[in-house]
């Protein structure tokens, strides 16, 4: 949706509706994810319910962090970083199912941008070809018509791949609290809870993100756009079907990095694209170190107790952090304005409020 | 089991070329036939291959997309279900293999 926004393709507000709605329909479209999440990454049978909750601190702490700062960092990434540091400091390193986090979740990271930016360098590239008979206007009309359309698609592939994230771990929760057998799939509760919360959180917190990947990597046009997005919802919808975890906001930066290279011309800001890259090398690492720790704090406090510290001091990241984006505060009145160098707009003049 | 899943790997790029880029460039194609100057003018079978498309030079700021040749219309209108049918078409795919039976 990012880049149909940017565009101008659709309204703010519509654009962050749609794409709830849309994400909600994509959550139940395909559970390959939530499986892969629930029993391919750590040992069902090692995991108790202190380490989800450690995990759940761990990326949640380091994903706030880096939406703070506008950074589209994987939350899928810190998710399961925060995962397996607590697995690890819990039960070892044998509780990690290696194979399957490297060739289900690290694997996918680093090859999807790839793909995802060959298919819309491709696209856009073709985009131009074809429509070079068009008049500039008649051109841009047209694929912003398109551009609804793919931005749809992706927002469904958002739904396939990271509303299955959150699934997988509440999965996770229930059978380490043996609810649910080992291998099972996720009930049918968790996957409306989940949809509808990933459609309201789209609605909620997506402008900051909304505005780096729209306008901080390249400036686009419609075509652009819609080569941009029909890329990544491509790659995505496919990847998810292999129950490949992989980020949508990698793959989204991808294409739209290939967008810049399909045509002639395009700037694209590989500062801006050197520090998402950075903030991704370090997600899985970091929310690993941050869910280790806060596994070692519940253990050290023991119990119950210890699992309620943990959840607090999540609660009191969580309000430091939304405390402190009021300051800098992105929206549907903003989301556009012209790119100053960083994800906050510069603020408006108090008089010029025409 | 090997690290890298190579066919899913080919699948993913040959597949989401074919999706990512295929799928608009046919809507590329679409628009341009939609765009074929008409009207009363009626143009011949040859129009496929000429494909006209209007007067590059006429006002650049001449939005309309509809440039009213009622085979180019047609044309498009094929294209358009195409895609339509296309997308859908994925997304049962994906639905079928997303939901496997449950495993006991």
């Amino acid at each position: 949706m990012a880049t149909s926004i940017a565009t101008k393709a659709l309204e703010p507000r519509v654009a962050v509706a749609l794409s709830g709605v849309l994400n909600l329909v994509g959550a139940f479209l395909s559970l390959a994810v939530a499986a892969t999440i629930a029993s391919g990454l750590v040992s069902t049978k090692l995991v108790t319910l202190t380490v989800v909750a450690a995990g759940l601190t761990g990326g949640i702490v380091w994903n706030l962090l880096t939406w703070l700062l506008g950074i589209p960092s994987s939350s899928s990434h810190a998710l399961i970083g925060g995962v397996i540091g607590s697995t690890l400091a819990a039960a070892g390193g044998h509780a990690v199912l290696w194979h399957g986090l490297v060739s289900k979740v690290v694997l996918p990271a680093v090859l999807s941008p790839i793909i995802a930016a060959l298919v819309a360098a491709t696209g856009t590239w073709l985009l131009y070809r074809i429509s070079r008979k068009l008049t500039n206007a008649a051109r841009q009309h047209g694929f912003r018509i398109g551009q609804i359309g793919s931005a749809c698609m992706v927002s469904l592939a958002h739904g396939t791949n990271d509303a299955q994230k959150t699934m997988g771990v509440i999965t996770l929760a229930l059978i380490a609290n043996k609810t649910l057998a080992s291998g099972s799939n996720a009930p049918f509760w968790v996957i409306l809870c989940c949809a509808l919360a990933i459609s309201l959180g789209t609605y909620i917190g997506g402008w900051r993100v909304i505005r780096t990947l729209g306008k901080g990597l390249v400036e686009i046009e419609s075509p652009q756009g819609m080569a941009a997005e029909s890329a990544s919802a491509a790659v995505i919808l496919l990847s998810s079907s292999f129950g490949y975890s992989l980020s949508t906001t990698h793959v989204a930066t991808g294409s739209i990095i290939g967008t810049g290279l399909g045509k002639k011309g395009a700037e694209v800001r590989w500062n801006v694209a050197g520090r998402m890259a950075t903030a991704w090398v370090f997600t899985l690492p970091s929310a690993a170190l941050v869910g280790a720790g806060a596994f070692a704090l519940a253990h050290v406090i023991g119990g119950t107790l210890g699992v309620v510290v943990d959840l607090i001091i999540l609660l009191a990241v969580v309000a430091v952090i939304y405390w402190k984006s009021r300051g800098s505060k992105v929206d549907h009145k903003n989301v556009n304005d012209e790119w100053t160098g960083s994800a906050a707009p510069a603020e408006p003049e108090p008089a010029a409020a025409a | 089991m090997s690290w890298i899943n190579l066919s899913a790997l080919w699948k993913i790029v040959v597949y989401g070329l074919i999706a990512g880029a295929g799928l608009p460039a046919l809507f590329a194609i679409g628009l341009r036939a939609l765009a074929w100057p008409g009207g009363a003018r009626v143009q011949t079978a040859g129009a496929g291959a000429g494909s006209a498309g209007g007067d590059p030079t006429a006002a650049d700021n001449n939005d309309r997309l509809v440039g009213g040749n009622v085979l180019g219309m047609l044309i498009a209108a094929i294209i358009f279900l195409v895609i339509l049918a296309a997308l859908g078409w994925c997304v049962y795919e994906v639905y079928q293999i997303g939901h496997p039976a449950v495993k006991k």
